[in-house]
């Protein structure tokens, strides 16, 4: 087995953000604990990011004047800024409900029922 | 080869962590398997040289959003600590659904020839410098609006977790 | 002379629309008042009775002029589209003849009514009908067009069915009236169709232009498909009579309808109404002529069973206006028959001296019928003519009259049909006639002889009745005597009123004395086997009863048609309106009902997909990205053409 041949190419990066993406979508879909939620779509929001640095390192490779083409890196450093106050705000509502409710049972919250 | 390597083992164990943080019952369990992915995540962006970046996901993801997670945690906590992440009652459609989702996404990632890049030298900077440069001027008014929207979610929380007392 | 003749005949309208002008009179202003409505209702009828003559008078003057230019006067009433009617007057030895007739019976009637109707509480009510009959009556008869025609036939129907239930607190009436005004639908269904078809074909419904199309286009037209249509035309039109005149199957209205008031059976049942039918036929004789022969023939025949089946029927009747009644059948039969076999002026011959002694004949009924404080059956009666003797004589001349006893007036116009069927080759329907007048000869003389004549029975008081009523009788016997006489002069009845086929010039027909003869025989046979029955008794009635038990229990009942016409109204009738109604309640029904319950059984289970959880509606939302993936990437046609695949540079 040569080792040295095993490069790793964008389409590997590109597979490990889609399972890490689908993991955080079975938990979205699956879980009742609302924090499990949160978790699972902070998830998905990695496997973006993910996404985003690995065309950025793989196919825009260049300098345009003086600056690096470094878009996917400011991509995902604005999807951290906004996955984090999202978490913050979503961990705020989910106490308050929990003072009013005292579940955090996603089963229960169904007032959109008929 | 060595990039290799080390690639494989993170990657795996960003996945095999991510896999934890659904199936486990025990949500403090899926708490801390997130931070081992969130770990395995900022390995994987060093390996494609956003090293910015990956000290970025360790700060902020790993250090704050975490333990916030694990706060909330606690304070909502209510009976067993081992039964306190089921799944619900659909959850294999959901199963079935998100694994037909990835299967697209497989499809159109081995599928397209213009994917199957191996990695050039890389010349295109990556530290902190460079990005401050483009983030400053060229990506000025994302930059401000997400200062902004930082500010008000910080009151936000702030005014949601403290309540709204009843005017006098 | 014909110039001012012309000039009255303009007027002509004013003749039903007096009885018109007293109905909405009455109705209106002087309902509360008994004497200011009979007065009105009689003062309007004397003078159309009194115009009715003048124009009469002037027919007879203008002579053959008016027989060839009859006079119309019209207005246009309606024109919208293709559709142009008229509404007028024509003026004709046929109208004039029928004018004269209905406004001296109905003039009669009326006064007559004063004396019968005494103390009724619905007097106003009464006489509002009659005017409204009367004009009704009249405006048919004056008609210029078939719409105009059919809206006063409907009327008269009307008329009919409130005089006959006018005692609407007896069951029996109300019933009758109902029985009539259906039984007479039946019959104006067809006429209406038959009305519509001659619109269709002919795009006109006036008298004279239908008279000049058939006659003048005929060759152009003598299509097979044509022709066939004038049959049917005829046909049709003919189902109108059926009902109206008592005709075979659609006889049974009319002995029922004498639960009206006698008057009202003398005027409408007798003498007007029931002739409506023999009139229309007149009127539209040339579509008539112009049909295949099978429609006179049907004509002939029907009008020739009508005749012997009512007359049948009469013998075995003990109820005095039914036996007048079927007498009533007897004779439209009479008339129909004939029309059918060509007689056109001796039907109508008859029918205006039939009009004179059949309402005399019943008016005296109703004096007989007032005498006995409203009993009807014959064997209650018995000896009446010594105690009333005008009512008595005026009876007899009637007797003498519907028997066909010369020198009264039934004499010469059963004589000239009877003369007619044989010469224009109908011997059987001449045999059936000759039969029929000795039935009618001798069941009249036995509804006489038991009445008037014979011991007196000790529970009765009769008593002569009063002037208002005998006068009207004694009025009516006069016509019923000399009304005959005007087939005798050389413009005779015939020489005004005929009917001329293309071609043809009108020829004088004498009157064969040998076939007159004949038929006054059979008159005299009927009259003597009454005598020897009823005074003699030297045939008891009831041997020839009990001799044929069946055959009298089958006449009694009226070959039991209302019977058989109830089973079929129960049964067949029934059976399909019960089927219909499951249709409507299963089928129809059930597919509202269907629709609903699908709307709501689908509503029911839809509702389910509002589970308010978001992660069922996660679910489906990227299920949904599945499927259109799917769809692109394997679809066929433009979608294709946005394979994300292809977007995205890589081919399959």
């Amino acid at each position: 087995m040569n080792l040295s041949n095993l490069s790793v190419g964008l389409s590997t990066y590109l597979l490990v953000g889609a399972m890490l993406f689908s993991l955080g979508l079975y938990g979205v879909f699956a879980k009742r604990n609302i924090i499990a939620i949160l978790m699972s779509i902070e998830l998905m929001l990695n496997a973006v990011n993910i996404n985003f640095v690995a065309f950025n390192r793989f196919i825009w490779n260049q300098k345009i004047d003086v600056h690096y083409i470094l878009t996917g890196h400011v991509a995902a450093l604005f999807v951290i800024v906004v996955a984090a106050a999202e978490v913050a705000v979503g961990l705020a509502l989910v106490i308050t409900i929990y003072r009013n409710r005292q579940t955090t049972n996603v089963d229960e919250f169904n007032w959109l029922k008929w | 080869m060595v990039g290799t390597v080390v690639f494989f083992i993170f990657a795996i164990m960003a996945i095999a962590a991510a896999w934890g943080v659904v199936t486990s019952k025990n949500i403090v369990h899926s708490a801390l398997y997130l931070v081992l992915s969130f770990f395995g995540i900022a390995v994987l962006y060093v390996l494609l040289n956003a090293d910015y970046l990956a000290a970025v996901q360790l700060l902020i993801y790993t250090g704050a959003v975490s333990i916030m997670i694990i706060f909330a945690v606690m304070l909502t906590l209510r009976g067993e600590i081992r039964e306190s992440n089921p799944e619900n009652r659909s959850w294999g459609w959901g199963a079935l659904v998100s694994f037909l989702v990835f299967i697209v996404i497989a499809l159109v990632v081995l599928t397209n020839t213009d994917w199957r890049v191996l990695p050039t030298p890389w010349t295109s900077g990556g530290s902190a410098a460079d990005l401050s440069l483009l983030l400053l001027t060229k990506f000025m008014i994302p930059f401000e609006a997400a200062a902004v929207l930082l500010t008000v979610a910080l009151t936000g929380a702030v005014i949601l977790a403290k309540g709204v007392k009843e005017s006098k | 002379m014909f110039k001012e003749m012309h000039d009255l005949f303009r007027w002509a309208w004013l003749i039903p629309a007096l009885p018109f002008l007293s109905f909405l009179l009455i109705a209106f202003v002087t309902k509360r008042s008994k004497g200011l409505s009979s007065t009105v209702s009689i003062l309007a009828i004397l003078t159309s009775l009194g115009m009715a003559i003048a124009i009469v008078i002037g027919i007879i003057r203008s002579g053959a002029e008016i027989v060839e230019h009859p006079v119309i006067s019209s207005v246009n009433w309606l024109n919208i589209g293709g559709l142009k009617i008229d509404f007028g007057t024509v003026i004709d030895p046929l109208s004039g003849m029928m004018l004269f007739v209905v406004c001296l019976v109905a003039s009669m009637v009326q006064i007559y009514s004063l004396g019968y109707m005494h103390g009724d509480k619905g007097w106003s009510r009464y006489y509002a009908y009659q005017s409204l009959f009367a004009s009704s009556m009249l405006g048919m008869v004056l008609a210029t067009n078939l719409l105009q025609l059919f809206i006063f036939w409907e009327l008269v129907g009307l008329c009919s069915y409130l005089l006959i239930g006018f005692w609407y607190f007896k069951v029996s009436a109300r019933e009758a009236a109902k029985k009539a005004f259906m039984t007479t639908r039946v019959g104006d269904f067809g006429l209406l169709l038959g009305i519509l078809f001659l619109y269709t074909k002919f795009g006109t419904l006036d008298f004279a232009a239908l008279s000049a199309i058939l006659n003048n286009n005929f060759q152009d037209i003598a299509l097979i498909g044509t022709a066939s249509y004038v049959t049917v035309m005829a046909f049709l039109v003919f189902m109108g009579p059926v009902g109206k005149s008592g005709q075979f199957p659609l006889h049974v209205w009319l002995p029922d309808a004498m639960e009206g008031p006698t008057p009202v059976s003398a005027l409408i049942h007798a003498a007007t109404m029931v002739v409506a039918g023999v009139y229309l036929v007149a009127r539209m004789y040339f579509l008539f002529d112009h049909a295949d022969p099978i429609a006179l023939q049907f004509v002939a025949g029907l009008g020739a069973f009508t005749a012997i089946f009512a007359a049948s029927i009469a013998i075995a009747q003990d109820d005095i206006k039914r036996i007048l009644a079927f007498s009533t059948l007897s004779q439209l039969g009479y008339m129909m028959f004939a029309l059918g076999v060509g007689s056109y002026s001796g039907s109508m011959f008859h029918l205006m001296t039939h009009a004179f002694f059949k309402a005399l004949m019943f008016l005296g009924a109703g004096s007989v019928i007032y005498a006995m404080h409203h009993k009807q059956d014959i064997w209650e009666m018995g000896g009446l003519w010594k105690k009333m003797p005008i009512t008595g004589w005026t009876f007899f001349i009637g007797i003498m009259a519907i028997s066909g006893v010369p020198p009264f007036a039934g004499f010469f116009s059963k004589d000239e049909i009877l003369a007619n069927a044989l010469h224009n080759g109908h011997p059987i329907i001449y045999g059936v006639g000759l039969f029929t007048a000795f039935l009618t000869a001798f069941y009249m003389s036995r509804l006489f002889f038991v009445a008037f004549c014979g011991p007196e029975k000790p529970e009765n008081h009769p008593h002569e009745s009063p002037w208002s009523m005998t006068i009207p009788l004694m009025i009516l016997a006069f016509f019923s005597v000399v009304g005959g006489w005007a087939a005798l002069p050389e413009h005779n009845f015939a020489y005004f009123v005929h009917y001329l086929p293309l071609g043809h010039e009108f020829e004088h027909e004498a009157i064969d004395w040998g076939l007159a003869g004949i038929s006054v025989l059979a008159g005299l046979l009927g009259i003597g086997l009454a005598y020897i029955i009823y005074i003699k008794k030297a045939i008891a009635a009831e041997s020839i009863v009990a001799r044929f038990p069946r055959i009298y229990k089958l006449l009694q009942n009226k070959y039991y048609v209302d019977e058989l016409y109830l089973w079929i109204i129960k049964y067949v009738m029934g059976g399909l309106a019960n089927v219909l109604y499951w249709f409507d309640i299963y089928v129809v029904d059930g597919i509202i009902n269907g629709i609903a319950f699908i709307t709501r059984g689908s509503a029911k289970t839809l509702r389910r997909t509002s589970t308010g959880q978001l992660q069922t509606y996660a679910m489906v939302f990227f299920f949904a990205v599945v499927v259109i993936f799917m769809v692109f990437a394997f679809g066929e046609g433009q979608l294709t053409s946005l394979n994300p695949l292809a977007t995205l540079g890589g081919v399959k």
